[in-house]
């Protein structure tokens, strides 16, 4: 090529590479191939894994990001492949995951004409991105690129879409590597006041029943042992987030478990009753807190935040602890005294084997009757010793994954939470496969949530990606069913689901599968599935009307739930 | 204060409704008042709408909206007057301030700012003409006739936006009035601290 210059579309795979993109996941169309054909020079360094709808590629990439840490990137067309990614950039934004999604776009010239598969994708992003943006001639690649990227990973974690004319991929540029790393409308970790520190270890310090609400916050920060030191120095009682679960270890004799609708008893009864509230890296969604106005409201609140947004937002905060929690966690365990908060500790026990007995062992350990969700999940959780990263899609599978599923690593929860994606599950099991190849990933899906995604079993059986999918059959879009059940009078409006022969889908992508109804055959058959090489589907046919329980109806006091259905 | 953000239903937090003790109705957070959010950018596309997007989602109505360019080069202010709770306009301040290419954003009550707005006025003439009180109420508003044929005069005013509420409805009442436009509220603070320059300053930017 004339003068050393390359295309728009070589400079986007070299800028790729610059910050340090190993694998993505797209789906190519019209107006992003030249972009496809400067990746086709760069299959060696540039891992693209092709998904079976664009849909699956954000998805994957959350997943991908959520297990590393790393920025999540999907490539895909415009028009329809972009709209396509809405739903997991949407997903994204509310559950704070690094991702770079790079759509392909008509001709700047044809902007604003209708043009074929032309979308204003920027219009339509824009109130679910952290940022976007369109780049419309080569030259700004570099610098829209690395300004993605720095946006996605820094602070509060977000989606970031760039939509990519097709002009601005086929014209030359001189191309040079750009490095965004500061921008001045933009603070990512608020500066830390040493005063709130102090005064939220004053406030610790003089509090008898201090608790602790953990949030999705501390494993972004990377804060899990900066998190132990403080709790374990000042013997605060935790709860935790759905996304939160694995910040702290399951059997970590602080982790009371966890919150919101279908969390444990404990934590949701005690939040009435402790003195100090302290969040760390959680948003207090609806589902954590139920009716708002009856929340907490005996207790003094701390929130530790990274985004000022959030604070006063659901729950008013008589202290702010704004900043990067890996730092401001740290700083406050240096001023807290350390406390015997054994009585307050204590007064979880009786919550904990009132649920144990009347929830959890027959969940867990029932004598007879159908196989039922709860023992499933226990049962591979602990046949992978408790180590492997949990996936869920959306609906009982993912309360029950979560309620039973139990954690020892960081990083191990890979769920819907904001956003309550159905479909999710699946690509995003084979994104985590790629985010930590050396981990096992358990998918847990129902019978409605896999069929959402269920063609990218093509790219399972192209990848031979290693996820094991645990299939919780109930014919029914359980979750929905139970709300009917005990909502709309029990009116099963469009929740029965006809299935298909799922085994014979697997067979058709070449992963091999097994059914069981049995609870004699469990163990030997996610023993078969553990022991096999590459994917697996392990279909359970579960208890057609099972409910989640404990259960904090929507709208009930956080300390209202029912633990049986009458 | 208001400890949660209670939708729909009175916090009871002043002492109009007697249940509290803030004592005073411009205090209470849940009293719903006239706000001025005054929000610096780039000079980016697309911000004017990521803004407005953040009132679209809390459901209030933007009241008036200036956006010109600010005594720092590349940079745009956005006057947006708006009526809502002080709770309401924390959260949307704080949301409007987490854009990534928003500088700052900052509400203000009426006594924290110096505002005016500009009016004009398209009178019929020969109703003006008809009835000698149409140019009184004109004089006595301090507004200016600015054209006058045959067809049409135009008056201009510049003051508060209650100086123009008052000479519209005074006119309407003449039935004189063929067509109306008003600029939306403008203003600047009365803080003798330049929080704009401050924060440009403190990031060590010459601009």
């Amino acid at each position: 090529m004339p003068n050393n210059k390359i295309t728009g579309a070589e400079a986007l795979m070299r800028s790729l590479e610059n910050e340090g993109v190993t694998t993505l996941f797209g789906y190519p169309g019209g107006a992003i191939m030249p972009s496809y054909d400067a990746l086709y020079d760069h299959r060696s360094t540039l891992n693209h894994i092709l998904v079976r709808h664009e849909q699956g590629a954000v998805h994957a990439a959350q997943g991908y990001a959520r297990v590393s840490g790393k920025v999540g990137c999907a490539i895909v067309t415009s028009g329809p492949g972009a709209m396509n990614t809405v739903t997991g950039v949407a997903d994204a934004m509310i559950d704070s995951t690094p991702l770079v999604v790079i759509c392909g776009q008509v001709g700047a010239a044809f902007l604003g004409t209708d043009a074929f598969q032309e979308v204003d994708v920027i219009g339509v992003t824009q109130p679910i991105t952290k940022w976007n943006f369109q780049i419309r001639r080569a030259e700004d690649v570099a610098w829209a690129v690395s300004r993605a990227f720095y946006i996605a990973k820094s602070g509060r974690p977000g989606p970031v879409v760039l939509d990519f004319t097709k002009n601005a991929q086929t014209s030359l540029v001189d191309y040079e590597p750009k490095r965004v790393d500061f921008i001045r409308s933009y603070l990512p970790v608020p500066q830390m006041d040493e005063n709130a520190i102090k005064a939220a270890a004053k406030m610790i310090n003089h509090s008898e029943r201090p608790f602790m609400l953990v949030g999705q916050g501390v494993e972004l920060g990377d804060a899990r042992t900066e998190l132990r030191e403080l709790i374990e120095k000042a013997n605060i009682p935790v709860g935790c987030t759905m996304l939160g679960l694995s910040a702290l270890p399951s059997d970590h004799p602080l982790n009371k478990g966890m919150l919101g609708m279908h969390g444990n008893l404990g934590p949701n009864v005690l939040t009435n009753q402790c003195d100090l509230l302290i969040a760390v890296g959680m948003r207090f969604d609806d589902r954590v807190t139920g009716n708002i106005n009856t929340y907490a409201r005996q207790a003094k609140v701390i929130h530790f935040e990274i985004d000022p947004s959030e604070v006063n937002k659901n729950v008013h905060a008589d202290l702010a602890v704004l900043g990067d929690c890996k730092q401001t966690l740290a700083a406050v365990t240096k001023h807290v005294q350390p406390a015997d908060n054994s009585l307050w500790i204590s007064r979880f026990t009786p919550y904990e084997q009132q649920e144990k007995e009347k929830v959890i062992e027959p969940a867990i350990h029932p004598k007879e009757g159908p196989l039922l969700m709860g023992e499933v999940v226990r049962r591979v959780s602990e046949l992978t010793q408790n180590k492997a990263i949990l996936v869920t899609d959306v609906g009982q599978n993912q309360l029950f994954g979560c309620r039973y599923f139990k954690f020892t690593e960081g990083r191990s929860v890979l769920t819907s939470g904001g956003c309550g994606t159905m479909g999710f599950g699946l690509p995003a099991a084979i994104g985590a496969t790629f985010g930590a190849p050396e981990r096992t990933v358990c998918l847990f899906v129902g019978d409605g949530g896999l069929q959402m995604t269920i063609q990218e079993f093509g790219t399972i059986m192209e990848q031979h990606t290693p996820v094991k999918i645990i299939l919780l059959n109930n014919i029914y879009l359980g979750n929905v069913r139970q709300w009917q059940y005990l909502f709309f009078r029990k009116r099963y409006s469009f929740t029965p689901m006809l299935n298909p022969d799922y085994e014979k889908i697997a067979e058709g992508y070449g992963i091999p599968a097994r059914t069981i109804v049995e609870r004699a055959e469990l163990d030997s058959a996610i023993d078969e599935m553990l022991h096999t090489d590459g994917p697996f589907l392990l279909q359970c046919a579960v208890m057609e009307e099972d409910n989640v329980l404990p259960m904090t109806p929507p709208g009930a006091n956080v300390d209202e739930m029912m633990l049986e259905i009458n | 204060m208001t400890r949660y953000s209670n939708k729909g239903g009175h916090c009871g937090a002043c002492e109009t409704c007697g249940k509290c003790d803030a004592r005073d109705i411009s205090k209470c957070p849940e009293s719903i008042i006239p706000y001025t959010i005054i929000t610096y950018s780039e000079n980016f596309a697309g911000i004017l709408n990521q803004i407005t997007a953040v009132f679209t989602r809390r459901q209030v109505n933007i009241e008036s909206l200036n956006v010109c360019s600010s005594s720092t080069p590349g940079v745009h202010k956005y006057t947006i007057t708006c009526f809502c709770t002080e709770e309401t306009v924390q959260l949307i301040t704080k949301q409007i301030e987490k854009k990534i290419d928003v500088l700052q954003a900052r509400y203000y009550v009426s006594d924290q700012i110096y505002i005016q707005e500009v009016a004009l006025f398209k009178l019929s003439t020969p109703r003006l003409l008809e009835q000698s009180d149409i140019s009184l109420t004109i004089r006595q508003h301090s507004a200016k006739i600015v054209e006058v044929n045959e067809t049409y005069s135009i008056v201009t005013l510049t003051g508060l936006p209650g100086d123009i509420d008052s000479l519209f409805a005074s006119l309407e009442s003449f039935d004189c009035v063929l067509q109306f436009v008003r600029s939306g509220a403008i203003a600047v603070t009365k803080n003798r601290r330049e929080l704009l320059d401050e924060y440009l300053e403190n990031l060590g930017i010459d601009h």
